[in-house]
C-alpha cells in the first residue's frame, strides 16, 4: 500500500497509471504542487510549465483510459535547460539566452514527448553545462536537497546537471534528462543520491541540444532507480539523421537487461584510480562495491588504465577548444541578448561581456588559447593524442574485463561556501568521470551509501561501447546490494 | 611565345601567380542544410535554422555536393581522396552565423591535378592544381542602405563552394585569364558550377610575386582577395606585379599582406598585413564524421561524366575535319558543340562548320541572342543546309532564306516554297536565258572569243540576274561554256 504519491518510482507510477490506480492529472498536480512548495528554495527549475503539463496530463488520462499511450504516458519529468523545447524558453542557464524561445524541439525531448512523458519545466544547470557545482548558473545556484547530519549548510548538487539531480532527489519529478560532457550526469547523480547514465557517445542524438563540446556531449537519463533510467534511455536513444554523429543501431529493450546478474562477469578495478589523497570513505565505498559484485558471482581483477592521469588535462583542453568555437554563435546578431555597440566588434564585446558568466568566459579564453597558432600542436593536438591513448586503455582493458568499477567522484557533496576558489580544484571533481567521456564509452552512477556526515556517495560503472546492457546488469546488482532507501532532508514526500 | 616580362630600371622581372578559385557548386540545397541554394530570392528567405547557427543545430553533409566535388576532381584529372575531413575556420563576422566556416583544411577531398591552357599563339601549357576542397559560403553584409546600420542577408550562408588552388605555375596575366576561362569551361561542361562570375558563383584570390629573370625560388607574395572577373584578374596581376617591381627596385621590401583590387583606379590597396592576419584556429569539425567515400562510387561518377572540352575538341577535329582553331571555337561552350554536332552529323560537315562560324554566329551577334535562345534551331539550320546539298537552292539564295528564317522563325523549305526560290535546274530554261543574253551582248561575245576570258563572269552574272538568282550555278557555268564555244 502506497503511503504517498511521492513513493512512486517512474516504473511503479507507470504501472499505477496503467492500472488506473492513479491518474496522470493527480500525479502531475502533486508534483507541480511539490515544485511550488519546495523549489523556490531548491531553485532546481529555471522555467516551470505547469499549464502545459496539466493539459498534457488530461490528454494522457484520456489515452490511458482507452488503454493507449506510449511507454512514458502521463509520467512527469523535468528537462535540463540545455535541450531546446519548442515554444518553451531555453536558456542554457545563461543570460545570453535569457529570453530565447526556440521554434524547434531537440530530438531527445521529442522522443520523450512522443512516448508520452510530461515535462514540468526546464531544469537548472551550470551555465552552458560548464561546471561541477551548479553554482555558475545565471539563474542562481541549486541547493542539494541533502543536508549533512551535523549542519544546515547548503550543499551543492554537483553539476552541470545539478537541477536535474536535485529535482529527482527531492521528488519533484520522476525522472529528468541530463547531459554529460565530462561527468555532468554522473557526478550530480552521486552528489544527490540518485542514478544517472551517460550512454555511449552517439547513442542519443545531439540535435537541438545546446552544444558545450560536440565530441563529448551526450544526453542521458537521471532518475531514482536504474530501472527508471533504463525506461527513459530506451525512449531517448536512437539514430537521428539530423545528427551525423548519432549511431544507426537498434535500441535494445534496456529494462530486460536489469535482471541478468553478474555471474561469470569480469569486473576491472583500475589501479590508477587509487589517487593520492583519496578520502578513506570513498576508498571504503569502492571496496564495498567490489565485495557486493564478488558476492553476486562476479570475478574482480585489478586492471591498468595507464593514461588516466593525463585524462583530466587533456579533457579540459579538448572540451574547451570545442566550447570556444561552439559558443561563438552567441554574438547578439541573430538571437538572444544583444548589447549595442558603436561598431560590430564593440557590439560583440559588450554582448558577450554582459551575456556570459565568469566560468564560461574563462573556458572560452582557455579554449581559444589552446587552438591559437603556435600553441595548437602543444595543446590541442597533444590532447587528441591522449584521447586516442585513453580510448586504447579502455579497449585493452575490455579484452579481459566486461565492466570497470570506480568511484564516481572523489568526495561527496560539499557546501556552497566550500567551493574551492581555485578553478582547477573544482575541475578535479571530474577526475574519475572524464576518462570514460574522452573514450566515448558508457558509464553510470548508482548511489551506494552515505558518508559519515550523512551525504550520499556514488559508485561508477564503465562499460564497453554500446554495451549499456551489461552496465545495467552490474549496476542493478550494486543497487540491490546497497538498497539505498535514504531520503534527502528536503523531499516532496516529507511535509514541512 | 615570348615570355611575359616587366622591364624595370635594373632589368627584367618575371611574374609568379597562383590562383585560388572559389566556385559555387551547382546543387538544390546547401552544403549542410536543406535550404535552397538558388541565387537571388528575397533577403533571408533561403535560410534554415542550421544556416543561421541556432543553438543545438547540427550540419548534415549534402551527398550531391560531394558528388559534384568528386566530378570536378575527375574533370581536373586530379587525385580523389577517399578520406577527407571537415575543419572549422574560426572568425567573427556578422554574416558568419556560427562564428566559424566549415571547410576542409588538412584533408581536402581532391588532391593534385592539372589544367591544360592554350594561349593566343597556340602554345599549350599545363597549370598544376595543388588541391581542391569543399567549404560553405558566408552570408552577405550590406553596408550602404542605412547610415548607421548594416544589413545581413543569409541566403548565401552555407551554400557549397569548391576552392580550387593552383600551383604557382602561372607566369602572365594572359595565362591567368586562360586558366580561369579553362576552369570555367570544365566546370560548366561538368555541370558542377555555372561559372557565372557576375552573380559571384566564381571568384578568385590572386597570389602575386615577382622575381628577377633567371632567379631561383620565390620572393614574398601578396594575395589579392575576391576578384570577380577574368579581366580584373588580369589587370590586378599587371598592376600588382608592377607595384612590386617598383618597390624592389627602389630598395624596398614586399610585406606579405592581403590586398584589394580597385578596378576604377586600377590599383591594389592593402587590406590587412600579416601582423593583423586572422588566427583562424582551425580544428576538426566534430559535428561531422570524417568523409569516407568508396572507390566504386568514384568509378560510377567517373563513368557517367560528360565528355570534357579537350576530348570533345579532339573528336570534332577527327570526326568533322575541323581545324584546331575551329574546334576551339566550337567547344568553348558545350551548348555550341551540341548545336554544331546536331547540324553537322550526317550533313556536309564543312558546309556546317562554315555556316555556323559565319552566318549563324553573325546572326546571333546581330540579334543579341545566345545559342540557348537562338532564333534558328539546329534542326532548322540542318534542313537549310540539306537544301543546299541537294541543289534545291544555291548558296546565295540560302543566305537570303537564312535571313528570313532569323526574321520569321519559319522552316527553310517553307520559305523557299513561299518565295518560289527553288533552284532552276531545267536545262531548257537556263539555255533560253543564256541565248537571250548572248544575243543582246554580241559585242561582249566577240571580245570573249578574242581571248578576254574574264568576261565569263559577266555572262554568269547576267544569267543569274535573268534567272533571279535561282539558277543552279554549276549548270549555268556548264551551259555558258558550251554555248560560248559554239
Amino acid at each position: 500500500m502506497m503511503s504517498s504519491i511521492f513513493d512512486y518510482t517512474l516504473a511503479s507510477a507507470r504501472e499505477a497509471l496503467r492500472a488506473r490506480k492513479v491518474s496522470a492529472v493527480e500525479l502531475v498536480d502533486a508534483h507541480i504542487d511539490a515544485i511550488e512548495r519546495l523549489d523556490d528554495g531548491l531553485n532546481s527549475f529555471i522555467t516551470r510549465t505547469p499549464e502545459q503539463a496539466r493539459l498534457a496530463a488530461k490528454e494522457a488520462d484520456a489515452l490511458l483510459a482507452r488503454g493507449e499511450g506510449g511507454s512514458l504516458c502521463g509520467l512527469p519529468i523535468g528537462i535540463k535547460d540545455l535541450f531546446a523545447t519548442e515554444g518553451v524558453r531555453t536558456t542554457a542557464a545563461s543570460k545570453i539566452l535569457g529570453n530565447f524561445v526556440p521554434p524547434y524541439e531537440s530530438t531527445v525531448t521529442a522522443n520523450l514527448k512522443r512516448d508520452g512523458a510530461i515535462s514540468l519545466g526546464k531544469l537548472n544547470l551550470d551555465e552552458f553545462a560548464m561546471g561541477s557545482t551548479n553554482l555558475t548558473s545565471a539563474f542562481g545556484g541549486v541547493e542539494n536537497p541533502w543536508k549533512r547530519c551535523d549542519s544546515d549548510a547548503k550543499l551543492v548538487p554537483g553539476g552541470s546537471s545539478g537541477g536535474s539531480a536535485a529535482a529527482v532527489a527531492a521528488g519533484l519529478v520522476l525522472g529528468a534528462t541530463g547531459t554529460d560532457t565530462g561527468g555532468s550526469i554522473r557526478q550530480p547523480a552521486a552528489f544527490c543520491g540518485i542514478t544517472g547514465i551517460k550512454p555511449t557517445y552517439g547513442r542519443c542524438s545531439r540535435f537541438g541540444t545546446i552544444a558545450f563540446a560536440s565530441s563529448l556531449d551526450q544526453a542521458g537519463p537521471m532518475a531514482r532507480t536504474l530501472q527508471d533510467c533504463a525506461i527513459l534511455l530506451e525512449s531517448m536513444a536512437g539514430f537521428d539523421p539530423k545528427d551525423s554523429t548519432s549511431v544507426d543501431r537498434p535500441v535494445p529493450h534496456y529494462e530486460a537487461a536489469l535482471g541478468r546478474g553478474v555471474k561469470g562477469l569480469k569486473v576491472g578495478i583500475p589501479k590508477e584510480y587509487r589517487i593520492d589523497g583519496l578520502p578513506a570513505e570513498i576508498e571504503a565505498i569502492w571496496q564495498q562495491g567490489i565485495d557486493w559484485l564478488k558476492e553476486a558471482g562476479a570475478e574482480v581483477v585489478e586492471i591498468s588504465l595507464p593514461h588516466t592521469k593525463y585524462g583530466l588535462p587533456a579533457y579540459y583542453i579538448a572540451a574547451l577548444a570545442e566550447a570556444s568555437s561552439n559558443l561563438a554563435r552567441y554574438d547578439g546578431v541573430r538571437f538572444g541578448e544583444r548589447v549595442q555597440g558603436a561598431s560590430l566588434d564593440a557590439l560583440y564585446e559588450a554582448t558577450r561581456a554582459a551575456g556570459f558568466g565568469d566560468e564560461v568566459k574563462r573556458r572560452i579564453l582557455l579554449g581559444t588559447y589552446v587552438l591559437s597558432s603556435g600553441y595548437y600542436d602543444a595543446y590541442y593536438l597533444r590532447a587528441q593524442k591522449v584521447r586516442t591513448l585513453l580510448q586504447r586503455d579502455f579497449l585493452k582493458a575490455y579484452e579481459t574485463v566486461d565492466v570497470i568499477l570506480a568511484p564516481t567522484a572523489p568526495s561527496g557533496a560539499f557546501a556552497w561556501d566550500e567551493k574551492p576558489t581555485d578553478p582547477v580544484q573544482v575541475y578535479l571533481n571530474d577526475v574519475f568521470t572524464v576518462p570514460a567521456s574522452m573514450a566515448g564509452v558508457p558509464a553510470l552512477s548508482v548511489p551506494a551509501g552515505l558518508d559519515s556526515r550523512g551525504v550520499p556517495l556514488g559508485l561508477q560503472l564503465i562499460g564497453r561501447f554500446f554495451d549499456e546492457e551489461t552496465l545495467l546488469a552490474a549496476g542493478s546488482v550494486l543497487e540491490k546490494a546497497a538498497s539505498f532507501t535514504h531520503r534527502p532532508t528536503i523531499h516532496a514526500g516529507v511535509s514541512a | 611565345m615570348s615570355a611575359y616580362r616587366i622591364t624595370g630600371e635594373t632589368g627584367e622581372w618575371e611574374v609568379i601567380v597562383g590562383l585560388e578559385v572559389h566556385a559555387q557548386i551547382v546543387s538544390q540545397s546547401k552544403l549542410f542544410s536543406g535550404a535552397s541554394a538558388e541565387y537571388g530570392g528575397e533577403p533571408n528567405t533561403h535560410v534554415s535554422l542550421v544556416d543561421a547557427g541556432f543553438p543545438g543545430m547540427l550540419p548534415v553533409l549534402n551527398r550531391e555536393c560531394v558528388a559534384q566535388a568528386v566530378r570536378t576532381g575527375l574533370g581536373l584529372r586530379a587525385q580523389i581522396n577517399l578520406f577527407s575531413r571537415f575543419d572549422r575556420k574560426n572568425y567573427f563576422y556578422a554574416d558568419l552565423p556560427t562564428g566559424y566556416q566549415i571547410s576542409q583544411f588538412e584533408h581536402p577531398i581532391v588532391g593534385k591535378g592539372t589544367v591544360e591552357i592554350e594561349l593566343s599563339d597556340g602554345e599549350v601549357r599545363h597549370i598544376g592544381v595543388t588541391r581542391m576542397h569543399m567549404e560553405q559560403d558566408a552570408g552577405k553584409s550590406i553596408h550602404d542602405q542605412d547610415p548607421t546600420r548594416s544589413f545581413i542577408d543569409l541566403n548565401r550562408a552555407g551554400v557549397a563552394l569548391m576552392e580550387i588552388v593552383s600551383e604557382p605555375d602561372i607566369r602572365s596575366p594572359e595565362e591567368a585569364g586562360a586558366y580561369i576561362r579553362k576552369l570555367r569551361q570544365i566546370l560548366r561542361y561538368l555541370g558542377t558550377c555555372d561559372g557565372n562570375m557576375e552573380e559571384g558563383s566564381m571568384r578568385a584570390d590572386v597570389n602575386v610575386s615577382v622575381r628577377r629573370e633567371g632567379e631561383e625560388g620565390y620572393r614574398t607574395r601578396c594575395e589579392i582577395k575576391n576578384v570577380n572577373s577574368v579581366r580584373f584578374v588580369m589587370q590586378a596581376i599587371e598592376v600588382e606585379a608592377q607595384r612590386q617591381v617598383d618597390i624592389w627596385e627602389s630598395g624596398g621590401e614586399i610585406d606579405q599582406e592581403t590586398r584589394l583590387f580597385d578596378h576604377v583606379k586600377s590599383e591594389t590597396r592593402s587590406l590587412r598585413t600579416k601582423e593583423d592576419a586572422h588566427d583562424y584556429r582551425y580544428f576538426p569539425e566534430s559535428d561531422l564524421l570524417p568523409l569516407v567515400i568508396e572507390q566504386s562510387w568514384v568509378d560510377e561518377l567517373k563513368a557517367a561524366l560528360p565528355e570534357l572540352p579537350e576530348d570533345k575538341r579532339a573528336r570534332l577535329e577527327k570526326e568533322y575535319g575541323v581545324s584546331r582553331y575551329e574546334s576551339g571555337v566550337l567547344t568553348a561552350e558545350q551548348s555550341v558543340a551540341d548545336f554544331y554536332e546536331t547540324v553537322a552529323r550526317g550533313a556536309d560537315a564543312r558546309l556546317a562548320t562554315n555556316w555556323i562560324l559565319g552566318d549563324f554566329f553573325a546572326a546571333l551577334n546581330r540579334t543579341g541572342r545566345t545559342i540557348e535562345d537562338s532564333p534558328v534551331s539546329a534542326e532548322a539550320l540542318r534542313e537549310l543546309l540539306s537544301l543546299i546539298s541537294d541543289s534545291t537552292i544555291n548558296g546565295k539564295i540560302a543566305k537570303e532564306v537564312f535571313e528570313d528564317m532569323v526574321e520569321t522563325g519559319e522552316k527553310a523549305s517553307v520559305i523557299v516554297d513561299r518565295k518560289g526560290l527553288r533552284q532552276v535546274t531545267d536545262t531548257g530554261a537556263i539555255e533560253a536565258a543564256i541565248n537571250d543574253i548572248l544575243a543582246a551582248n554580241a559585242d561582249k561575245v566577240a571580245e570573249y572569243k578574242s581571248g578576254k576570258d574574264k568576261l565569263f563572269g559577266f555572262f554568269v552574272g547576267q544569267t543569274m540576274k535573268a534567272m533571279k538568282g535561282k539558277a543552279n550555278p554549276a549548270m549555268v557555268n556548264e551551259l555558258l561554256k558550251k554555248l560560248l564555244a559554239s
